[in-house]
């Protein structure tokens, strides 16, 4: 199986800047170590979400807006591609996330090839 | 139809799908290939004669239904392209040849990536054997509802590759409490007066512990169910709710009452501990008679420190105030924070006015039904509070 996990920062990085130093070194660690398993492949990050920008198209108009897609109270921090036997594989490489457990959250979708 | 044949198609049901789910590795498919072998053997055997083995009658037909329509469908062969290697098996084998995967079922089922109303439906068609309808009915929801609900839930297993197998023992204890809590709540919307849903409850909790004999949780539940399900017939009085000191004891389920005493004995034996333990030994104390007030309100505390639920220092407030008089018991109701919570009030309600303090007892039993919906407990209270203003002057 292939999925997409979707990590969520909710407070994690604010969170996570009141760490000590050597906490934060194993938050680097932790997220260095996901890279690095076998099944995964990343993504460059993203840039935070006050960043982004919205595209949508409503009868043929393109229509953009300042931000995340505001359907979603939290935006995506960073996304990356895991290959897992099934999905307790895929919940155990997401709990590994140190987003997860600062407030934060991995979605994880099944990727779908829809073409 | 053959007499029992309701009762073996009841029993089998929950197996024949396992083992095809298993095999095929497609709930869908699974499910309607296990639907055509009952729906001809519902054809058949009042005719021709139950077969020698039933059940590997079904899984056999069923199997090979499934692998015919695969053959049929070239587009679907391609997806299950495992399948088509299996081989078409004409002769029943015997049903021992065929695992038990019940349990892989179960925890498919209750997965905690499912939504919780979508477990419990997915449990009781999978493993209860109950049809979508009766779901629906059940829970008092449409059935195209249910039937979108189950339709979401198995599409989603196989999407997200939600694995068919007994969770890793690092799991386990965690996605077994799930499978309980499923198990709990069909028993508890039962309790309120669905009695199919109880039994339906119980049926599944006699199967886990079948599957799990050596799990004192799988059954300390059992004896939980079996020990509040004893007390069915007396809970209610023409659709009035009774309190348990006004129970009429003859009707109680005494053959139930022992079988329940005996799983939990079993659960203890198993060193048992856990929250459903706790809950069926208070469940067997409240039919011993005399009660032993004092006992539950100790169990009480166990399971508070458990749980740290309030909802159980509640509990332990009413066995206290049986135990030592209704003031120490309304000391630990004033300190809980549950405000919202109508048992608080009605509870608060009879402590005061055995205390004879009926104007606060009064306000009491009005806020609890206010947090009431009508039926049964709301008129009990209603009914109270008339009481009490009858022996005021």
């Amino acid at each position: 199986m292939k999925y997409v996990m979707l990590v969520y920062q909710g407070d994690a990085q604010e969170r996570q800047a009141a760490l000590s130093d050597e906490e934060r070194e194993q938050v680097h660690a932790d997220y260095q170590g996901i890279t690095e398993m076998p099944g995964v492949t990343s993504m460059p990050p993203l840039g935070p979400a006050q960043n982004a920008t919205t595209v949508r198209v409503e009868g043929g108009r393109t229509l953009t807006t300042d931000g995340p897609f505001a359907g979603m109270k939290e935006a995506v921090g960073s996304v990356f591609v895991l290959e897992a036997d099934d999905l307790d594989a895929a919940i155990e490489v997401a709990a590994r996330v140190p987003a997860a457990r600062y407030g934060g959250a991995v979605e994880i979708r099944p990727s779908e090839v829809y073409w | 139809m053959v007499a029992g044949l309701d009762q073996v198609f009841r029993e089998e049901w929950g197996r024949v799908l396992a083992v095809l789910v298993g095999f095929l590795g497609d709930f869908d498919l699974a499910e309607e290939a296990a639907q055509e072998a009952f729906a001809l053997a519902a054809d058949r055997w009042p005719r021709d004669g139950v077969p020698a083995n039933p059940r590997a009658w079904l899984i056999t037909t069923a199997r090979n239904r499934a692998t015919d329509r695969i053959r049929r469908d070239r587009v679907r062969t391609a997806k299950y392209g495992l399948l088509d290697t299996r081989e078409h098996v004409e002769e029943p084998v015997e049903a021992s040849a065929f695992p038990d995967e019940r349990l892989e079922l179960i925890f498919t089922c209750c997965h905690p990536a499912l939504a919780l109303e979508a477990q419990v439906a997915l449990t009781l068609r999978a493993l209860g054997g109950l049809t979508t309808d009766e779901i629906a009915r059940a829970f008092l929801v449409p059935e195209r509802t249910m039937a979108q609900r189950l339709v979401r839930a198995k599409r989603k297993i196989k999407a997200a590759a939600i694995p068919f197998r007994v969770p890793p023992p690092h799991l386990l204890r965690e996605r077994l409490d799930a499978v309980l809590a499923v198990v709990y709540l069909i028993f508890n919307e039962g309790y309120g007066g669905r009695n199919e849903l109880a039994a339906e409850a119980i049926w599944l909790g006699r199967a886990l512990a079948e599957l799990l004999p050596d799990d004192p949780e799988v059954r300390g539940l059992l004896a939980l169910m079996l020990l509040h399900d004893s007390r069915r017939e007396a809970r209610f009085d023409g659709g009035e709710l009774v309190l348990l000191a006004d129970q009429d004891r003859s009707r109680w389920d005494t053959g139930q009452i022992a079988a329940g005493r005996a799983e939990l004995d079993r659960a203890l034996a198993l060193g048992g501990r856990g929250p459903y333990v706790l809950q069926a030994a208070i469940a067997s104390l409240h039919t011993e008679v005399p009660c032993d007030w004092a006992q539950i309100a100790a169990l009480c505390g166990q399971l508070g420190r458990l749980t740290g639920s309030p909802v159980v220092e509640l509990e332990r407030a009413i066995a206290v105030a049986e135990a030592e008089g209704p003031e120490a018991g309304l000391r630990i109701v004033d300190g809980l924070g549950l405000d919202d919570f109508r048992y608080l009030h009605s509870t608060r309600a009879e402590l005061l006015r055995r205390l004879g303090r009926v104007d606060e007892a009064r306000e009491a039993f009005r806020r609890a039904i206010r947090l009431t919906g009508d039926g049964a407990e709301r008129r009990f209270l209603e009914r109270r509070l008339t009481e009490l203003a009858r022996t005021t002057p």
